[in-house]
This record gives structure tokens, C-alpha cells and sequence, in this order.
């Protein structure tokens, strides 16, 4: 996007900003200030407190949730809430809905949007322009502005709370066709030639040149969809109407909202339940996926 | 250009480019690729035209007819209305009390989210280079993680008696208020949660902009005298401007859907409906069955978006009027035509 420039070299910076080469700003002096760390740290346990508050609280018993004060350290330590969350609800079969929905969403997407992102970036085809102008042009569409024809689509094709219903309407987002033409328009057009001159046709270009070099991007792709699939909410709310299609947000909403709210420890234990396999991934994988969002801005 | 010296000599045959386009757009090669290509495009435009072509299209036809969830069985029975039910959408006073919940929102929120992240950003790029990716990460958590999820969490955190949050304004001798529970704080709670919940992408894409920003005008604005509020605001935020719009506009954009939050703290809606969002109504709308009605709220909900996105363009793209780059592929690919 914007041209960054670098200004290492110039002999008049001064020795603070030339130990440091890889940042290029320095506002007030560039050495770091014990108040910058205080600020920060202080920042972060505010950040990070939502989320130690809630895998405490879900170890304790329903009466300690409740009491007042607060306690932070679960005084007597119990996994029944968890229990509950197995025996009580139909728990693997929310886990694995999501997981189901997910996958597929992930996959579809995987090979639909590097499929048109390859011939966007590459092929100079008839609407080429006005297709892309388009699919980026939905970007912008809330989903809300979709949710009752599309409702009423799904319920004439007879998909209404079924696993199809969940996957069909995301399985090829305008989000991955512009990342993965972001990443193929920067690769070389010498790969793309020499191919034609070997005599491979577009597919084959496509599936063995550029796909192999396309593996970060797939993986960001790849991740962020997973991710959304997984933290995704409206749709499956009004399409999952029994309970073996709810996807986890939808079972944790559905049974914390209205008359199932004063069981808080199922409430908790069931957030837990959502949350930590994200964060786990993304603990392991953060590098990608922040880099996946600075360079798409898109979550 | 030049036509008479054109005339006199002509154009050698081996030059690049000139001739050349004109021939090529009619070759079979060319078509045999656009084949090709919309080979790659089929699966993706016909799942693309059936889930969000069509279904917007439809919706706007939704907004001007009377179809309910029970026509659903009979489409026969579906009449126009004409603009009836955008007529009824404005005349409904609880479609103003949420559009007005959510323009509050908006309106609050991404100023306060924008300074906040920006801040932030800007302390982690002052070198704090060992640490900063570590920051980075415990920022950023909130963002990937499930938003109902997290509501349910700070459904707890901001109760009014045992809440984490007014258990530490209390340290401070604060009586917080009860904020879910009142008219009057319901919102700001809602605030607080979205601007804890999005700084981590801001923050991210900020620290990316601030890459741009080149340390020399910093040391010579210093130099100069320039303390470290003018170098920001003279230096950082003039140079930041196109990052910031895209900052603002994807916070605005994200912002004016304001759904699950409310659904999942408030019980769907709040304290005399305070923290009823537009999308919410909408929603709300559906469950009643009144198609045409949540239609025609979803378009003005699309309206207020489009709206929203190209004031944000006018409020930051007013002092740099920088032409408009139109890069043609063709005449870059081809050399100068000159």
C-alpha cells in the first residue's frame, strides 16, 4: 500500500534510532521509558483479565460464582461444571457440528477463492473488471441484509437445519478471492510463461506451479476462515433449529439467554468450552494470523 | 498524437507495444484464456450469484412487498406495497430508539476505539522490541475469539453487585454503576466490551502504518523544537491519514452491526430497550415473520453503511489531494505508448 521508507543510513540519526533497525518511528525519545512498560503492562492484564476471570470461574462451584465479594482464586476447585456441560447438554455434538460446518467452509473456500484469485491475478479474461468490482463490492453488504432471503432460499431448497444449510451459503466468501489475488498477482509472471511454453494448460499451471508457491496465503486463508466459521453466530441461530445442528456459540447463546440463565456455571464452563481451542490456535499460530489481518485488515 | 509524422514515417515493425494490443485482443489465444479463466471463476460465481447475488437482489424485492414467514407455503399470496414498509419502518419509533442506540454507538465507540488503539500502537513502536510481539499478542486475543462467548463472560464481569469491573472501581472509591441493568449505562457497557474486543485488529493495522511513517521528518521536526504532541499530530497523523480511514471505516463498518452483544448481555434488547441495535430489530422483525418489514430496515441498515464509509472518505481525504493513480495493466505491460 504505502511506500515504506526506511532511513537507516542517514548519518545525522542518532545513535538510539540506529540500534534499533527495525522500527522507523520513534515518538518522544527512542530509548523505552519505564511508564511506556507500566502503561502497556497494565494494558495488558486489563486485556487478557476477561479471560483468566472466565477459565477460574468455570472451576468453581455455582455458589462461589455467585457470591459476594468475588473471590478470583476458586476457594474449593470442582470440575462439575464441566460434567454438567457433557451429561447435561448434548456437548460433543456441538463440537463436533462446528467442527463439521467449519471444515467444509474452510476447504470450499480454500479451492474456490485461490481458483478465481489465480485467474484474477494472472489471465487477462473478457469481465475481468466489472466481475472483480463485484465480488469486492458484497464485501461491503452486511450480513443482516441477506439473513431472511436467504432464509427463505435455503427453506424452499428444503435445507433448513441441515449441515448443507450451515455450509452452502459461505463456502466461497469475496474475503479469500481477494487475499489470494493479493499473493498470486506478486508472484513472478516468468513461472506462469515458462509453463505455457512447456506446454501446461491453466489448470495444471494453477495446481502445480502456483498452488505449491501460494502455501502461506492458503494458510492464512485457511486459518482466518476456520476461525470465523467457528465464532460464527447469526446464521446458524435462525437455520440450526433442533439441537443437534446448534453450532457451540449458538447452544452457549440459546442456553444463556431467557429461562436457562441461572445455571452459571454450565454458562461459564460452556464459554470456556468455545473459547480455548481458539485461543490455543491462535497462541500457536498468532504470527500468521496477525499477519493475515495487517495485511488484509479484514477479520 | 504526432498524426503527421506518423503519416510520413511509418512505425517499425519490431516496435513494442504500439501494434501490437489491437492484434492480440482478437487472437484465439486470448479467447482460448478467457475460457480458461472463467473455467476458474465457475464454481465460485455460481455459488457466488445463488448465496449473495440473489439474495441480495431478493431482499430488495422483499422490501417492497407485504410477504410474511407464512407465505413461505403460498408465494402467491405475496402483494406490492411500494415503499409501505419503509414508510412504516421510519413511522415505528422503536426502529428510531435502536437506530439511535446504534448511531450511539458508532458514534462513541470508533472515536474512543480509534485514539485508545492508536496510542497503543504507537507505545509499542517506540522500540520496545523485545517485548512488543508479546504485547502484540495479548492485545490481539480478544479479536479471534467467539463474540458471544465473550459477552457471556462480561455479562459476569460487569454485574452490579459481585462484577470484576466495579469490584476495582471500588479500590478507587468509584460506586459503579449497575450497568446492564440501567437505562443509562447499558450502551457504554456495550462500548467498553467492543472497544476492548476490536483494538487488537486497529492496533495491528496501525503498527503496519506507522511503518510508513519515515523516523527522519521526526528528527528534524525534533530538532526544530517540535514536541512529541505536534510531531503527532504534524507528522504521524498526516502520513497515517489513508491507514487511519481504513481504520475507521472497517471499525464503523463492523460497529453499525452491533448484534450479538446486546442479544446475549441484555437478554435481546436491554432495559427498556436500550441497547436495541438495528440489526438486532431486524432480527427481532424475522422472528415475527415480517419479511418485508426486516427488509426494508436491512436496506436502510445498508443504507447507513454506504452512508457512513464515504463521509469517513470525505472527513479524512479532504487535505490530501493527491491525484488519482489510474494504472492501466495494458499500458504498463506494453512500455509508454509515447
Amino acid at each position: 500500500m504505502s511506500t515504506v521508507m526506511r532511513d537507516t543510513q542517514d548519518p545525522t540519526s542518532t545513535p538510539a534510532v540506529k540500534q534499533n533497525k527495525t522500527r522507523t518511528v520513534a515518538i518522544g525519545e527512542a530509548r523505552p521509558q519505564w511508564w511506556l512498560y507500566l502503561t502497556l503492562g497494565v494494558g495488558l492484564v486489563v486485556m487478557v483479565t476477561p479471560f483468566v476471570w472466565m477459565a477460574l470461574s468455570s472451576l468453581k462451584p455455582e455458589a462461589e460464582i455467585r457470591a459476594n465479594p468475588p473471590t478470583w482464586w476458586p476457594q474449593t476447585f470442582t470440575l462439575e461444571n464441566f460434567t454438567e456441560l457433557f451429561t447435561r447438554l448434548d456437548f460433543p455434538q456441538f463440537f463436533t457440528n462446528s467442527a463439521v460446518v467449519a471444515v467444509f467452509v474452510t476447504l470450499g473456500n480454500l479451492v474456490f477463492c485461490s481458483m478465481l484469485g489465480y485467474a484474477f491475478a494472472k489471465i487477462d479474461f473478457w469481465g475481468r473488471a466489472w466481475l472483480f468490482r463485484i465480488v469486492l463490492g458484497t464485501m461491503m453488504i452486511p450480513g443482516i441484509v441477506m439473513l431472511v432471503p436467504l432464509f427463505v432460499l435455503v427453506s424452499r431448497l428444503g435445507l433448513v437445519d441441515t449441515y448443507a444449510g450451515l455450509i452452502l451459503p459461505f463456502l466461497a466468501g469475496p474475503f479469500g478471492v481477494f487475499l489470494m489475488r493479493q499473493f498470486i498477482s506478486a508472484l513472478p509472471d516468468e513461472l506462469i510463461d515458462a509453463g505455457r511454453i512447456d506446454g501446461a494448460g491453466e489448470f495444471r499451471i494453477f495446481a502445480q506451479i502456483i498452488l505449491p508457491l501460494c502455501k502461506p496465503a492458503l494458510a492464512t486463508l485457511g486459518i482466518l476462515t476456520f476461525l470465523g466459521s467457528w465464532n460464527n453466530f447469526l446464521w446458524p441461530l435462525v437455520v440450526a433449529s433442533s439441537e443437534d445442528k446448534y453450532t457451540l456459540p449458538v447452544a452457549l447463546a440459546l442456553y444463556s439467554v431467557g429461562q436457562n440463565e441461572n445455571n452459571y456455571g454450565l454458562m461459564l464452563a460452556g464459554a470456556v468450552a468455545v473459547v480455548a481451542p481458539v485461543v490455543l490456535v491462535f497462541l500457536i499460530l498468532q504470527k500468521h494470523i496477525i499477519q493475515g489481518i495487517a495485511t488484509t485488515g479484514i477479520k | 498524437m504526432a498524426t503527421s509524422t506518423a503519416a510520413r514515417v511509418p512505425a517499425p515493425a519490431d516496435s513494442p507495444g504500439r501494434g501490437a494490443a489491437p492484434v492480440r485482443r482478437s487472437t484465439p489465444l486470448r479467447r482460448r484464456r478467457s475460457i480458461a479463466a472463467w473455467g476458474f471463476a465457475a464454481p465460485f460465481v455460481l455459488l457466488f450469484l445463488v448465496f449473495t447475488a440473489w439474495p441480495v437482489i431478493s431482499s430488495l424485492l422483499m422490501s417492497v412487498t407485504d410477504i410474511k414467514s407464512r407465505d413461505l407455503q403460498n408465494p402467491f399470496n405475496v402483494n406490492f406495497v411500494g415503499l409501505d414498509n419503509f414508510a412504516t419502518v421510519l413511522a415505528d419509533p422503536l426502529f428510531w430508539q435502536a437506530a439511535r442506540n446504534t448511531g450511539y454507538f458508532v458514534v462513541v465507540g470508533v472515536p474512543v476505539v480509534m485514539f485508545v488503539s492508536l496510542m497503543v500502537a504507537l507505545a509499542l513502536n517506540t522500540g520496545i522490541t523485545r517485548l512488543s510481539g508479546f504485547f502484540r499478542v495479548g492485545y490481539f486475543m480478544p479479536v479471534v475469539t467467539s463474540i458471544v462467548a465473550v459477552a457471556v463472560v462480561w455479562r459476569f464481569l460487569l454485574k452490579d453487585d459481585n462484577g470484576i469491573i466495579n469490584v476495582v472501581l471500588g479500590w478507587f472509591g468509584i460506586d459503579g454503576p449497575n450497568w446492564l441493568g440501567d437505562p443509562n449505562w447499558s450502551m457504554p457497557a456495550m462500548i467498553l466490551m467492543a472497544v476492548w474486543r476490536s483494538m487488537g485488529t486497529l492496533i495491528v493495522i496501525f503498527l503496519a502504518g506507522l511503518q510508513g511513517v519515515p523516523a527522519s521528518l521526526h528528527e528534524a521536526a525534533a530538532l526544530d523544537g517540535a514536541n512529541a504532541v505536534q510531531r503527532l499530530r504534524l507528522i504521524t497523523v498526516p502520513i497515517m491519514r489513508p491507514t487511519l480511514l481504513f481504520g475507521a471505516v472497517l471499525t464503523g463498518i463492523g460497529y453499525l452491526q452491533l448484534f450479538e452483544e446486546p442479544l446475549v448481555m441484555t437478554n435481546g434488547g436491554g432495559p427498556l430497550n436500550s441497547t436495541l441495535s438495528v440489526s438486532l430489530y431486524i432480527y427481532r422483525q424475522f422472528g415475527f415473520g415480517n419479511y418485508g418489514i426486516a427488509s426494508a430496515m436491512s436496506y436502510l441498515l445498508f443504507l447507513a453503511i454506504v452512508l457512513l464509509t464515504l463521509l469517513q472518505f470525505r472527513l479524512l481525504t479532504e487535505r490530501d489531494p493527491r491525484p488519482r493513480r489510474k494504472a492501466r495493466q495494458t499500458t504498463e505491460r506494453e512500455g509508454s505508448a509515447r
